[in-house]
């Protein structure tokens, strides 16, 4: 692999000895786990982190002698891991969007399971949240955040170590994950659902890419810290808070996948949607926002609307968000203050929720021709419209009465992916396309009428599904609900059952159309890069895109 | 307050503790007090704890997804009450370390499904749910019956439940293999020890119709028939639907 050996002949030699005792450990730490866990799938993530170690050490060993880099790569921002971020996370985009219409086919055609236990639902449909949210959109913010902050800063990364570290034990934790799943290693605990050594190993690089974005502000040239980075630090912090709280558990013995959550009923249930709505803010909101104030203003040429908008919107969403998770368990056992407490901040998070998706389209006015002819800043668009829509709907379903309709039901489902199609992934493709002539110097994408048939296709699936979803949503949270004029429930389960299934195929092919489309994509960038390979004559100094002042919030 | 941030947003270190200070207070608020508040979760004093054969098959049920598609949760509405029965009290799972109250019924809720239907029922249902429910999408889960229940490890399970607070005592951690084997083979020398320490009330059966071999079908559906059974508190007119 040349591209490893290239990175890794930019390395000093006292990073070339760090990467390769950090491999070191994680292979003496596999090799453990593979011996203390033999016979169990605590085993098998041991030789697979075994395994992942010695591929990286024989890496290493093979440029180990390459002579050191020149200091002149310090004139310049560092931005290979980047580009792999990138790369990983379209990859991931596919594996998760692949998965996820499989899983969609699964309640249409249910026998489609082989008879095998990897293949049915409860086990593939986590490999799918898993595999969008924090493989693809993990990847894409650990990505981009690295890119924004080196700009937004004017200072480079502070070494090429810790990025790598992330980026490779993030994608470790991603894959120990799914893997896991198939084997039947899970939490159960909603988008949480990986067991605790996978979790402890998470902190691990959760602290290091925190590290990184210390370490970098630290050393800026830019007196004033940029709106995205405040989105991006809030993202890392509130996750780690998050992620170590929601996943406090006693294992079984140290040879074992199975854990034991430390919490029980009720407040485990608290503690659950608290998590695991914040994993809607924090990761899904958050993290993204501070995508789209970096891209949309760059790709509009337009400074941010408003400092003070992003201001309010900003404390507003990182203060509200927290109290929110309790809408997820109303008329439930909880008690009915905490129900009341969510309700209300949710309803109160639409004004920061719009600020911020107002700031995005006002942003945009004086580049609306732009908006027209090109589908990259289109997909930011887009992605703001969406935001602004789901967070609507958002609040209007933590209400108590709506809630005691759309719970439970596919208007759930369909919400989620209006905001994790409709927003997240339209912000990233839009940010995805934005960088990668940046970032591989070419003067485009390989082709812009790609770019326009992916837009379509994912405008057009993402509308399918949510129409789909929010039909079969209250039809069924109708049907359970009706009563016959003698005073009994008119419905059987299966009568709404049976009356789900024309939307269930309509939302598989929704979800195909955004699968085609993310594939388009792929297939555009890989072309992309090959012609900047091509072309690569062209070695203009990295800092030419330097001048990032004019993106300044308040001018 | 703009020129306040206007001075905040140029300290990393400030920025970094005013967003975990700002983001700590909503938890801190609704969580805490969860364990504190005594009204938070009733008194049931006949309640009582998993045997390790229903652990085990709420393992399987964790490990399968179930909780992705079933709820294990009646909210306090008529229908819900009307469908499914009384509604769930906080109490009836303290002992759920996670808990499974779910938030998507792609079927139905399962918080009282204990003993409504048959083993038998249960059995067929797993093999292929469409033999039983001609319109079901639920997967097939027939190799449970094949898969012979992993118990060596019990012991170590009680122990880690018990460590989060779950009230096992030695005799149930010492027994918890033999107890196990018990529960699905009524027969069997081991079956009395059951009762012993889990209580007279106690379903001891062949639940995957065979007394001989200790499959995961025994697990699960040992399990799926102590739903909504560790106590009778929400049965109780206190607690039964409200007008």
């Amino acid at each position: 692999m040349q591209v490893v050996a290239d990175v890794i002949a930019q390395f000093t030699g006292a990073e070339r000895r760090g990467a390769f005792f950090i491999a070191l450990a994680t292979a003496l730490l596999g090799l453990a786990m593979a011996v203390t866990g033999n016979g169990d799938s605590f085993g098998a993530h041991g030789a697979l982190v075994l395994a992942a170690s010695i591929i990286t050490i024989f890496c290493l060993i093979r440029s180990f002698d390459k002579p050191e880099p020149s200091s002149e790569r310090l004139q310049s921002y560092y931005d290979e891991p980047t580009k792999a971020g990138i790369v990983l996370a379209m990859a991931w985009a596919v594996l998760g969007l692949f998965v996820g219409d499989w899983v969609a086919w699964l309640l249409v055609y249910p026998d489609l399971t082989f008879d095998a236990a990897w293949a049915s639902f409860g086990r593939i449909r986590p490999v799918h949240t898993t595999g969008v949210i924090f493989g693809f959109g993990g990847n894409a913010l650990i990505a981009t955040s690295f890119y924004v902050l080196q700009r937004t800063t004017r200072a480079r990364l502070p070494d090429q170590l810790s990025p790598w570290f992330v980026l490779w034990g993030y994608n470790l934790f991603c894959v120990i994950a799914v893997t896991g799943y198939l084997m039947g290693v899970t939490q159960s605990k909603e988008y949480a659902e990986p067991e605790w050594y996978a979790d402890i190993w998470l902190v691990v690089v959760w602290v290091t890419y925190f590290a990184i974005y210390l370490r970098t502000l630290v050393r800026r040239k830019e007196p004033h810290i940029y709106v995205a980075n405040w989105y991006y630090m809030a993202f890392i912090l509130v996750v780690a808070i998050l992620h170590i709280v929601n996943n406090l558990a006693v294992p079984i013995s140290f040879g074992s996948a199975k854990s034991y959550s430390a919490f029980s009923g009720v407040q485990d249930a608290m503690t659950q949607w608290w998590y695991g709505h914040n994993a809607v803010a924090f990761f899904l909101t958050a993290g993204f926002l501070g995508m789209m104030y970096y891209y949309l203003p760059k790709r509009a040429g337009r400074p941010i609307y408003s400092y003070r908008m992003s201001i309010i919107s900003f404390w507003g969403i990182t203060f509200f968000y927290m109290w929110a998770g309790s809408h997820h368990l109303h008329y439930t056992a909880l008690p009915q203050w905490v129900q009341s407490l969510g309700m209300t901040f949710s309803v109160m998070l639409l004004v920061p929720s719009w600020a911020s998706a107002g700031n995005a389209l006002l942003t945009l006015n004086g580049a609306w021709d732009k908006v027209r002819d090109d589908a990259t800043l289109r997909f930011m668009m887009v992605a703001a419209v969406f935001y602004g829509l789901s967070t609507f709907e958002g609040s209007f379903m933590a209400i108590r009465s709506v809630n005691s309709l759309s719970h439970y039901t596919d208007w759930t489902i369909g919400h989620v992916h209006a905001g994790a199609l409709g927003w997240v992934a339209m912000i990233t493709f839009g940010a995805i396309y934005a960088s990668v002539p940046w970032l591989w110097k070419t003067r485009g994408m390989y082709s812009a009428r790609l770019v326009e048939a992916h837009f379509w296709l994912a405008v057009a699936g993402t509308v399918i599904y949510v129409f789909a979803m929010w039909n079969s949503g209250i039809i069924q949270g109708l049907m359970w609900r009706t009563y016959t004029e003698g005073g009994t429930l008119a419905y059987t389960f299966t009568d709404s059952l049976v009356a789900m299934r024309p939307y269930y195929m309509a939302r598989a092919i929704g979800g195909l159309f955004f699968l085609i489309g993310a594939l388009i994509g792929c297939y555009n960038i890989w072309m992309t890069i090959r012609m900047a390979r091509v072309s690569a004559t062209n070695t203009a100094a990295d800092l030419q895109d330097a001048p990032v002042a004019a993106l300044q919030p308040g001018e | 307050m703009f020129g306040f941030h206007y001075r905040l947003e140029r300290k990393a270190i400030g920025l970094v503790l005013a967003i975990i200070g700002v983001a700590s207070i909503g938890g801190a608020v609704e969580i805490a007090p969860l364990f504190t508040i005594h009204q938070t979760v009733e008194d049931a004093p006949d309640m009582r704890v998993y045997t390790p054969l229903e652990l085990a098959g709420r393992n399987i049920y964790i490990r399968e997804g179930c909780y992705a598609c079933h709820s294990q949760m009646i909210r306090t509405l008529r229908d819900e009450v009307e469908r499914y029965g009384p509604y769930s009290l906080a109490v009836e799972s303290k002992y759920d370390h996670p808990m499974l109250w779910g938030s998507k019924r792609t079927g139905p809720d399962l918080a009282r499904i204990g003993e409504k239907y048959s083993d038998d029922w249960h059995v067929a249902h797993m093999n292929n749910p469409r033999n039983v429910v001609k319109e079901s999408v639920m997967p097939a889960y027939a190799w449970l019956a094949r898969t012979e229940l992993r118990t060596d490890d019990l012991p170590n399970h009680l122990k880690a439940m018990r460590a989060v607070g779950v009230p096992y005592s030695d005799a149930m951690i010492a027994n918890a293999a033999a107890d196990a084997y018990g529960q699905a083979a009524p027969d069997s020398p081991f079956a009395e020890g059951v009762a012993e320490r889990y209580g007279g009330a106690t379903t001891v059966r062949a639940f995957d119709g065979d007394p001989g071999k200790l499959t995961e079908m025994d697990a699960l559906v040992a399990y799926l028939q102590i739903l909504g059974r560790l106590t009778n508190a929400a049965q109780k007119p206190v607690a039964s639907a409200e007008k």
